[in-house]
């Protein structure tokens, strides 16, 4: 048990600190890094990617580019510096004539302007010898591919593969089974801000300007691939135009802006992706096949659960996404099993993308619960509630808490659920066919281990310092908001700074953890200033403190929960799909702030919405090209999509997980979402869609 | 993307003569494609020549109709209360395209002339017959859920995005031309051509001929626009139905018909025209019509799953939507 700070300015719903400068347009992001004292003219770096998604470069002509006035350098892998490590495949930019994937960086081109370098990008000419004709090539995800294979762990250290009891048996004997294939498709990133970097070297020291997720993740990995100190770098971000894990850890760009700093010293060089270019750099969400096997008694009690997931990874690095993780959290049954395969394709390196794991990972089980209740004539509500373990099922540790009954049944009040007939497909109103559906929620509370924090004295004001990011999620905030409970000062007296690798070492805002990690460094700076020097600290007083251990976490399960209701609307004549009504109701700790919690529940219903009806890269198995690489082509919820969109929480008193009581509410909001609304477009027409998105063409039928 | 001059000449005369000089040349509207097309890298006009302020922005009444000067913007033509009031299926088409930004810059000379969205044609790395003569159609066996199910052609299956096109060519619309050699008018049907064997070849303008003004007719009858799509809003049409069905006494006097996204042009639908001329405004009859237009339709597969799903779909969406311009039955 931790000790809980008494919440003053805690839960209270202050506006945004960064609000009015972004409003006003006058935040700075890294593309419009003012050019520093002293350096000279800015340059600008444009990108030539690759046409193929597997080869050798054969001939890479520069002459026409490096011909054009204001072309300053052109680095290819022939000449751009030899990186000190090339370990990470992903990174070693420019350093050898393969090819691993369509998109990939060939060559960067840096000149004075921003037209000349993307003019002179387009006079590099680059020849291939393609290793596969279009058919040879490994694009294409399909669960009866022969080169699947188990890799050692799955994202965030899970076990690859669980069995518990004898889940065959359980099939054997259950009087219900279900059996059934639930595919999500490639996806992709989309912040308003793309991935941008400044970057300048000064002969000695390098300093990125970057849109990241963390500053001094970035600064180690560019001192791995650099073969530099870490004092050499310094990382700056003050403000990032939406990241969604798609900045969580560096990509290309990074390094490519690094290089081409290193290239051009004494310049400030720009480099931000193109839209484009972001569908091959920048990551994406592995496609998932899972195959789901429901056991059940007749009155719904769960005999067996099993989840067996194929997806890709690319041959360029592994990556693999944690789909059936949840599976082994939500639902008691004795027999159960979850498992993870993988085919490394010519594909471009797939990554974090908001809640990865539990988000698609929701959405087969999420289904199959709503087709058993269908299948055994019990509410969708009541099924959930009758599986609900006591202990978590797997590992037999208790929950430190757990609300799902309570979200379940609150969010059913709320929506109206009680009056719900079951049958599919009889209700219509003025052309649309109407219905709804329910799934769960769940995001593990993760809280990292390494993290520290400073408070100081200043003037009559606290400051904190940590090297924290801040994505729009409202970190600049609330941690002011925890720091100031943790002081037991007015919190318009606390300043939190943030963003930048002169601060102290921060963890990535990943996985939900930043409030819970950062805050949690910050209370323990806190009590140690308080220690230290008392209620009358003089200017300058100042003590550091790292995240403190939480044995807790030993002992303890730690997971947000919630339940979604979905009123979906099918058009009678035209299969369209919307849906009027979306009701979230959470249980994720204390909440610091309702105003950013609320903006982050709602910005993940919304994503999940997205994912339900829209979102899906077209990968193109003859070139491995995603060929809707753009925001007209790759569609995400329009306002004119979003109704009436509610999220709500339940007051959850959670004595085990952090000082603040937190759990973290950046992903939950789009776990479950995208089931609650193909279950909803069941209930409205009786068609049942199994692979998203759930398109007018999949309803029409 | 290379370095281009950009031009605004004084007169039309002078545009059409600058264009007509330089086979690089390209007349510029509201930009909202060409100038994506230049930063895509699929259009290298040496040459811009900005004709949004010098060919009208007026729209006047002409006998039985308007005349749309072709720098009147997109916006300004929805919001216009003559194009309320008689035209609604053109405004209703409009309000239906793109977003209100990009409606703001559209002009009426740019939008029926904007190119297809096939994203094949807009990767240059892509084999294209309509952007490189002779390279191929990547499209085919591609990803075709936006493509053609009428009229294509083995060397390209793209589809017209435009919605105010599909209005257009319901309507008894003119297109008035300014040439090297002097102006012409052309019916808006006879615009748009199909792909056949030489899909880089939009319409039967040539280099250098400017749309000076649209010319529309008030037609007899009931209007409706009914656009189905992948979002609800800001995406281009999966099917598009633009139709006005004049209906006296429970018979169809005359119908004006046409369908987006289904074709190369905006697609004027003939058939189902003849179908219902004389006959009874009825679910039967619609659905006949309906029947009749697609009878040709042909899908295209593609890894995305294809598009034969627009055919059922173009079906119904025509059926719909003359339902719609038909007075409901006070049962
Ligand atoms: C994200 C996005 C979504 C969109 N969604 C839709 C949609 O849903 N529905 C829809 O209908 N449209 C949509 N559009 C397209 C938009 O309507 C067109 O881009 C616009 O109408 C083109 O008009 P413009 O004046 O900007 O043309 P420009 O881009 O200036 O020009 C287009 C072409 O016409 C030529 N041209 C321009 N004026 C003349 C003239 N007077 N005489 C001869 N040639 C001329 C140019 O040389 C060029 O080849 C969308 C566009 C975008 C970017
Ligand atoms: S369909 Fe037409 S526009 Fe598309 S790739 Fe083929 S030829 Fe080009």
């Amino acid at each position: 048990m931790t000790d809980v700070l008494e919440p003053r300015a805690i839960g209270r719903d202050l506006l945004r600190r960064d609000g009015g400068l972004k409003v006003r347009g006058t935040a700075v992001y890294a593309d419009e890094t003012p050019v520093p004292e002293g350096a000279g003219p800015p340059a600008y770096c444009r990108v030539v990617t690759s046409t193929v998604a597997r080869g050798r470069i054969v001939d890479l002509d520069t002459t026409a580019a490096e011909a054009l006035d204001g072309v300053q350098r052109v680095l290819t892998h022939a000449t751009a510096e030899h990186l000190a490590s090339t370990e990470d495949r992903e990174l070693a930019v420019l350093q050898d004539a393969e090819v691993g994937f369509r998109g990939q960086i060939v060559a960067a081109v840096l000149a004075d302007s921003d037209e000349i370098a993307r003019e002179a990008a387009g006079l590099v000419e680059v020849r291939y010898a393609a290793e596969a004709t279009n058919a040879e090539l490994r694009a294409e995800l399909r669960a009866d591919r022969t080169d699947l294979y188990t890799p050692e762990k799955v994202n965030a250290g899970h076990e690859t593969d669980t069995a518990t009891g004898n889940m065959d048996d359980a099939l054997a004997l259950a009087p219900v089974t279900l059996e059934r294939t639930y595919r999500t498709p490639m996806q992709h990133n989309n912040p308003m801000e793309p991935h941008a970097t400044s970057a300048l070297w000064t002969g000695t020291h390098l300093t990125l300007w970057d849109s990241t997720q963390s500053v001094h993740r970035v600064r180690d990995t560019v001192v791995q691939v650099f073969g530099l100190a870490p004092e050499q770098v310094r990382v700056v971000c003050p403000y990032v135009g939406g990241g969604f894990g798609s900045k969580g850890t560096p990509h290309a760009n990074v390094v490519t802006a690094a290089l081409a700093a290193r290239a051009l010293p004494g310049r400030l060089v720009r480099f931000a992706l193109t839209r484009q270019e972001m569908f091959a750099l920048a990551g994406h969400r592995t496609p998932t096949i899972q195959r789901l096997q429901l056991a059940a008694e007749r009155d719904g009690t769960l005999r067996g659960i099993a989840i067996d997931v194929v997806e890709q990874t690319s041959k360029v690095k592994e990556f693999a996404e944690q789909t059936g993780v949840p599976t082994r959290t939500m639902y008691a049954a004795p027999n159960r099993r979850t498992t993870h395969r993988l085919a490394a394709l010519d594909v471009p390196v797939p990554s974090w993308m908001r809640a990865p794991g539990e988000c698609p990972g929701m959405f087969g089980p999420e289904v199959a619960l709503d087709e058993l209740a269908v299948e055994l004539g019990i509410d969708p509500v009541e099924l959930r509630i009758r599986n609900e373990p006591e202990v978590d099922p797997e590992t037999g540790r208790p929950f430190s808490s757990r609300n799902l009954v309570a979200c379940l049944r609150a969010g059913a009040e709320r929506f109206g659920w009680a009056d719900r007939d079951p049958e599919p497909g009889t209700r219509r109103v003025d052309g649309w066919w109407v219905g709804t559906g329910v799934a769960a929620s769940v995001y593990p509370t993760i809280r990292m281990t390494k993290s520290t924090a400073t408070v100081r004295r200043e003037g009559d004001r606290y400051v904190g310092r940590i090297g924290a990011a801040d994505l729009g999620t409202g970190a600049y905030t609330v941690l002011p908001q925890i720091l100031a409970d943790a002081l037991g000062v007015d919190e318009a007296r606390v300043d939190v700074l943030l963003g930048d690798t002169d601060l102290p070492e921060a963890s990535v805002a990943g996985g939900s953890s930043g409030t819970t990690t950062w805050g949690s460094a910050l209370v323990e700076a806190a009590r140690e200033f308080r220690d230290e020097f008392g209620d009358d600290p003089r200017e300058g007083d100042e003590a550091a403190a790292d995240v403190p251990p939480n044995p807790a976490e030993q002992e303890y399960v730690m997971s947000a929960f919630g339940a979604q209701f979905a009123e979906v609307r099918v058009h009678a004549d035209t299969g369209e799909v919307r849906v009027p009504r979306l009701y979230g109701v959470f249980a994720c700790g204390r909440i610091v702030n309702p105003r950013t919690a609320r903006s982050q529940l709602l910005g993940g219903m919304t994503m999940g919405l997205g994912m339900a009806l829209h979102e899906q890269s077209l990968l193109d198995p003859r070139t491995g090209a995603v060929v809707n690489h753009d925001l007209a082509e790759y569609h995400v919820p329009a306002n004119a999509d979003v109704a009436d969109l509610q999220a709500h929480w339940l007051d959850e008193d959670d004595p085990y997980v952090n000082p603040m009581g937190s759990k973290g509410v950046g992903e939950i909001g789009i776990v479950g979402t995208a089931a609650a609304v193909a279950n909803a477009a069941w209930h409205a027409t009786g068609v049942r869609v199994r692979d998203l998105p759930i398109t007018l063409d999949k309803v029409l039928g | 993307m290379r370095p281009f001059a950009y031009d605004r000449p004084d007169t039309a005369a002078a545009a059409v003569a600058a264009v007509a000089d330089r086979p690089d040349a390209a007349f510029l509207g509201g930009g909202t494609n060409l100038v994506d097309h230049l930063r895509l890298g699929i259009a290298d006009p040496g040459l811009l020549v900005d004709v949004t302020s010098l060919t009208s922005t007026e729209i006047v009444d002409i006998d039985g109709g308007l005349r749309i000067g072709a720098g009147v913007t997109n916006a300004d033509l929805a919001a216009d209360p003559r194009v309320r009031a008689r035209l609604p299926v053109l405004a209703a088409a409009l309000l239906s395209g793109a977003s209100g930004q990009l409606r703001n810059m559209a002009t009426t000379g740019g939008n029926p002339l904007q190119r297809t969205r096939c994203p094949y044609f807009q990767d240059p790395a892509s084999a294209c017959n309509k952007r490189v003569p002779g390279s191929g159609c990547a499209a085919i066996g591609g990803a075709t859920r936006n493509h053609a199910i009428l009229g294509a052609s083995e060397h390209c299956i793209a589809t017209h995005p435009s919605d105010m096109a599909v209005a257009l060519a319901a309507l008894d619309t003119q297109v008035r031309i300014l040439g090297p050699d002097g102006g012409r008018t052309l019916a808006f049907t006879d615009l748009h051509r199909l792909p056949g064997d030489t899909p880089e070849q939009d319409t039967e303008l040539a280099h250098g001929e400017l749309i000076t003004a649209i010319d529309v007719s008030y037609p007899r009858g009931r209007h409706a626009y009914r656009k189905v799509r992948d979002r609800a809003s800001y995406a281009f049409a999966l099917v598009s139905v633009a139709a006005v069905l004049d209906v006296v006494d429970g018979t169809v006097l005359d119908a004006r018909i046409a369908l987006g996204g289904v074709a190369h042009t905006p697609w004027r639908a003939v058939r189902a025209e003849d179908t219902l001329r004389g006959g009874p405004a009825t679910e039967e009859a619609f659905a006949a019509a309906a029947e009749a237009e697609l009878a040709d339709a042909r899908p295209q597969p593609g890894f995305d799953g294809g598009n034969a799903f627009k055919i059922p779909l173009a079906r119904r969406t025509l059926t719909a939507t003359l339902r719609q311009t038909t007075p409901r039955e006070t049962a």
